[in-house]
């Protein structure tokens, strides 16, 4: 095996690893499975509840990815407006990042006030805690201009909507897609949360119900799904951030 | 027959705000300047004397404090259309390929503007061409950063001229290269100003560079950011690499920087 295949099937190997290790001491210790359950218990109780697990994975899935398109739209307006204004970032930043400080989870009974139990809370819970990171990013790619450049095109007459346009607009977008990667596993992160407490659907409600049953593999397998559905996504913009912003990686792939 | 100036600097002092103003703390100070159609300068002095200041000041993007600024006849009052620019880094966009990159500015200035999509062949056509003189040819549709430094700045120049300026405004252009590429590129400059003719404004620090180039050579001071030297340069036309080593060539840039040497005495001497 090369360097570069032992590369990427790194992650894998690791993974089979950790399980290995994981299933061998709780054989060795005998860890009760109401403790902690084995890998090999969590996969068995997966197959069995699968249908179950399915119906929730799917409804978390479709609400994060509601909240994280509100996230998207929300995140790239307000970047634009405190990128392209120093009045507006002046005004807007500092709110934003004592807002970003709170801690989400805690909207949430504000939430269910206002919207009840169900999607919505959810929804909302994805939304505010993954705009912040979008926002930021496309406001510093539009901020993030050279004097000269700007000195060249505005010497011709461009307005700063041209120059925003032609220059600063491309030049965020690989700082968008970054931030749709730290994004989308965020917004995976508030949606459970929120299911935790005003849902009676959802993975998160699927956690909380398996672990008042004493059902540990089922809540184990919970996690799994979750994680696994927030890899798979940030994979996804991973490959979308290098099929059209290639320029901005070319030293990664080795020209 | 005197000739109309191109460029006329009329007492033009430059404070860069208000403040500094009222302290009388000025960036540039009582520049007086004549510039003929068609002529080459090279401004030279150390950094940080206000080269790129003037140059601000020459393409209308930064008004003067006191004084006036007259460019083809007319008062500068804003941006000048008619000026292209040229600065040490390319500033070449990673995501547009070389063509496109040297077709921006007919995007953003009129007429071009608003018939681009139109006549995008013929401009596309004309970049081209552009892109063949300085040696380009056959890397159109490469992205910068496939090319080398001196070539980066070769187009970084093409995308100065594509809207066909009247004034071409050169801010250190060749300071990030080696002294082979840079002397290169001294000669596709001189080869694009025979044919075309459009002024030259050249800010550096090589004086060889600004000897070889110019028609007039102006020694800038620091603080105050004043125009201390005027050279004409005699030198006979066409120029070749080869006047860079014959003795009258060596004398003048000699000359140059004896004014620059005993600026940095006197300079030492008021601020020890």
């Amino acid at each position: 095996m090369n360097k570069k295949s032992l590369e990427s099937w790194s992650p894998w190997i690791l993974l089979l690893l950790s399980i290995l290790i994981w299933e061998g001491l709780c054989r060795a210790f005998n860890v009760s499975e109401f403790i902690f359950p084995s890998p090999s218990r969590i996969a068995q109780q997966t197959i069995e509840y699968r249908d179950v697990i399915a119906g929730h994975a799917w409804r978390t899935y479709w609400v994060t990815m509601v909240g994280f398109g509100i996230a998207i739209v929300v995140g790239v307006l307000l970047g634009f407006i405190i990128g392209s204004s120093r009045l507006a970032y002046a005004a807007v930043y500092p709110l934003m990042t004592a807002f970003n400080a709170l801690p989400k989870a805690a909207f949430v009974p504000i939430l269910v006030v206002w919207f009840g139990i169900g999607i919505g809370p959810a929804i909302l819970t994805a939304f505010l805690i993954s705009f912040f990171p979008i926002m930021v990013n496309i406001a510093t790619g539009l901020a993030t201009l050279e004097p000269e450049l700007e000195d060249v095109l505005r010497v011709l007459g461009a307005k700063r909507w041209d120059v925003l346009v032609k220059v600063g607009l491309p030049r965020s977008m690989p700082y968008f897609y970054g931030s749709l990667k730290v994004a989308i596993t965020l917004a995976f992160v508030g949606t459970t949360v929120s299911e935790m407490t005003a849902s009676n659907e959802g993975i998160g409600y699927l956690l909380i119900s398996a672990g008042s049953a004493m059902q540990m593999g089922l809540a184990f397998s919970g996690l799994v799904v979750v994680g696994a559905m927030a890899m798979l996504m940030y994979e996804l913009f991973s490959y979308i951030e290098k099929r059209t912003t290639g320029w901005a990686h070319r030293s990664s792939q080795g020209e | 027959m005197t000739q109309e100036s191109f460029v006329d600097f009329q007492n033009v002092w430059l404070a860069y705000n208000d403040e500094l103003l009222a302290e009388n703390h000025f960036a540039v100070e009582d520049i007086n300047l004549q510039v003929k159609q068609g002529e080459f300068i090279a401004i030279v002095g150390p950094s940080g004397c206000g080269k790129s200041t003037f140059m601000k000041l020459t393409t209308g993007l930064k008004m003067p404090s006191k004084g006036r600024i007259l460019v083809d006849g007319q008062p500068v009052t804003g941006p000048l259309k008619i000026s292209g620019m040229a600065f040490q880094a390319s500033s070449l966009l990673p995501w547009r390929t070389t063509l496109d990159n040297v077709l921006l500015p007919l995007e953003i200035v009129e007429p071009y503007r608003s018939n681009f999509k139109r006549n995008k062949a013929e401009y596309a056509e004309r970049a081209r061409k552009l892109l063949n003189t300085v040696g380009l040819g056959g890397y159109e549709d490469k992205f910068p950063w496939e090319l080398s430094g001196g070539m980066q700045q070769r187009a970084s120049i093409c995308r100065a001229l594509i809207h066909e300026p009247k004034m071409l405004l050169l801010d250190e252009p060749f300071g990030a290269l080696d002294a082979f590429t840079r002397e290169e590129l001294w000669c596709i400059l001189r080869d694009l100003w025979t044919e075309q003719k459009f002024n030259v404004i050249l800010v550096t620090h090589d004086l060889r560079e600004s000897v070889f180039l110019a028609d007039t050579v102006y020694v800038m001071s620091k603080s105050p950011g004043r125009f201390v030297v005027k050279k004409e340069i005699d030198l006979p036309r066409p120029r070749d690499l080869e006047i860079t080593y014959t003795p009258e060539f060596t004398n003048i840039v000699h000359e140059l920087r004896g004014h620059i040497g005993a600026m940095r005495k006197t300079g030492a001497a008021i601020n020890p």
